[in-house]
């Protein structure tokens, strides 16, 4: 954030030279590109998400203007306030579990380990592989014949019957739990890992002089210093979990019985696979008051820092 | 003796163990989608037979691919998308970064927090009017409205990842240059960016990544086969109604993780020093 703070350093003048002095010029020339990627493809769709939103639009039809009736009739639909439902279970339970896990696997990668770079590769393969592929491997190990699951677990003898993974709703559930921790997981362990890396030793060495124990280095030495890291990490993967797509669309699609829809899902079968366009604009932009959130708060943390 | 014999059960227990738990969990769908995608279809579905091991290997599910499937149209597709956004993104990305790291002008906050808001905006927030911005561009149904589309998510990142980098590089160098008649984008491509290499790479190669994976506005703009790239493709064309023929399936998904596996095999280190330095500075 410290990057933008020179603009409020500038010297007093005439303004308009402000806007056109060689350096200012520059500038606006350099940026220039960006912006207008970012007005015609970002901010502008944006608006156009708030319009169609307040319009009972369908595919092939403008429709007429509603003011808010979409947001009213969904906030009374209970296939909707499911969908809400199930978002919050999703994202608070698989970023426990990336948070909880990554740091697990944080300090046990920065442990003195052979082959260090490899196994680092190999943690990192899920979160850098196009996740619909992956996914798709998923679906395939939760067959509801012939999963691979089930064989390791009943040979293992931790189950004694099949589970139906994608087959029951509270498993299905389940599931795509699995799959985004699976997923995920990754980016928490290795930015944790990073944040790690730059604690220094001298810390620990001095709480080995006053005989304080592991756990208590860890409570009293790592977690603190790691915090801004996790926090950051965590509200990245908030909004990003929130507005998940992919996951949940090619695993259960949403089902069985909806038990698994979540916002994006849901907008992406009202808006393109009903054609209840305004509808589903609607939907996805019950995800602007998660971002604001994340956003006011990150900013907040940034600037503290 | 004795001690050290404990102290390495420890070591066993407390990191080996465990690690290998996770690398297990890690690795073991990729695991399953090789042997699927080289096992015979009779094998594959034999539930009597050691399901984790292969008898006898076969190359018949890829060949299906080539023979069957546009597969390779779809590689091209994802290769040419991913290649031209990574290098549009990355110019754009080198110029505002730049500016904000090194040139003083009114409004130059607002647009870093611009860059950095909309770097968190998920693109289903916005999916479904983008689908009709890009039908009035007349991009619908071709790999360009993906073209024009990705930077946007990708200039933000690109932008506030080489910031760090720039900033990390002393100023005096290029002020030298510039006393010596160098203008200030001459300076910026002659000096600053030769030393801000590794961000470059790990900027670039991070943009194709999350070209070749993105996966909703591929789903939402293309409809057109031959149009689509391949992680759209192979969960959209490869399954026909209801019936999924897996060892296909894992065949093509193993096609399409190789490429960025392989990217991110030659550049690792890049890739966790660039991490590391984003972290730190970002």
């Amino acid at each position: 954030m410290a990057a933008i703070a020179h603009a409020e350093r500038l010297p007093a003048r005439p303004w308009v030279s402000r806007f056109t002095k060689p350096e200012a010029l520059t500038g606006y020339f350099l940026i220039s590109p960006a912006v207008f990627l970012m007005l015609v493809l970002l901010a502008y769709p944006f608006v156009l998400a708030v319009w169609i939103s307040m319009t009972d639009r369908v595919l092939g039809e403008p429709g007429k203007f509603i003011w808010f009736q979409n947001f009213f009739k969904l906030l009374q639909d209970p296939l909707f306030r499911e969908t809400v439902w199930n978002s919050f279970i999703y994202t608070i339970t698989t970023v426990f579990f990336k948070m909880f896990l990554g740091v697990i696997l944080a300090l046990l990668l920065n442990q003195e380990i052979p082959s260090r770079n490899l196994i680092r590769g190999a943690i990192l393969l899920p979160w850098i592989v196009p996740t619909s592929l992956s996914v798709l491997t998923w679906l395939w190990m939760f067959d509801s014949l012939f999963s691979i699951v089930n064989y390791i677990l009943l040979g293992l003898g931790l189950i004694s019957r099949k589970v139906p993974w994608l087959g029951d709703p509270f498993w299905a559930m389940v599931s795509v739990i699995i799959v985004n921790t699976w997923r995920g997981l990754p980016f928490f362990a290795i930015s944790f890992l990073a944040g790690l890396m730059t604690i220094p030793r001298e810390l620990y060495e001095a709480a080995e002089v006053d005989g304080a124990l592991r756990f208590r280095q860890f409570w009293h030495i790592t977690l603190p210093l790691l915090q801004p890291i996790i926090a950051v990490v965590v509200l990245f993967s908030t909004i990003w979990t929130f507005a998940d797509f992919q996951i949940v669309y090619i695993l259960t699609h949403g089902g069985p019985i909806n038990a698994t829809q979540i916002f994006a899902t849901m907008a992406y079968d009202v808006a393109l696979v009903a054609g209840r366009i305004g509808e589903g604009s609607a939907i996805s932009l019950f995800l602007f008051p998660a971002l604001l959130v994340v956003i006011i708060l990150m900013l907040k943390y940034l600037r503290r820092e | 003796m004795k001690r050290k014999r404990f102290r390495m059960l420890k070591r066993v227990f407390g990191v080996y163990l465990p690690l290998a738990v996770f690398v297990f969990f890690s690795l073991f769908p990729f695991y399953w989608m090789l042997i699927s995608s080289f096992k015979a279809n009779p094998e594959l579905y034999n539930l009597k037979a050691n399901r984790l091991w292969i008898q006898s290997p076969t190359l018949d599910h890829f060949r299906d691919l080539f023979a069957k499937t546009e597969i390779l149209r779809w590689m091209f597709n994802s290769f040419f998308v991913s290649f031209l956004t990574a290098f549009i993104s990355m110019t754009f990305g080198i110029m505002a970064g730049y500016a904000l790291a090194r040139l003083k002008f009114p409004g130059a906050q607002a647009f870093g927090l611009a860059t950095f808001i909309t770097y968190l905006v998920p693109t289903t927030l916005i999916f479904i009017p983008l689908a009709s911005v890009v039908q009035k561009l007349g991009l619908s149904n071709s790999i360009w409205s993906l073209v024009v589309t990705y930077p946007t998510f990708l200039i933000p990142f690109c932008t506030w990842m080489l910031i760090a980098y720039f900033k990390s590089i002393p100023k005096d160098m290029e002020e030298c240059a510039m006393i010596d008649g160098c203008s200030r984008i001459g300076a910026m491509v002659r000096i600053v960016l030769p030393m801000a290499i590794p961000g470059v790479i790990f900027s670039a190669m991070f943009s194709f990544t999350l070209s070749w994976n993105e996966f909703v506005y591929a789903l939402t703009f293309i409809s057109d086969t031959t149009h689509k790239t391949m992680s759209v493709a192979v969960p959209t064309e490869l399954i026909r109604g209801d019936a999924y023929f897996w060892g296909e399936l894992m065949a093509a998904s193993l096609l399409g993780s190789v490429p960025v596996a392989l990217l991110y095999s030659f550049f690792m280190d890049y890739f966790v020093s660039g991490l590391t330095a984003g972290a730190l500075k970002g």
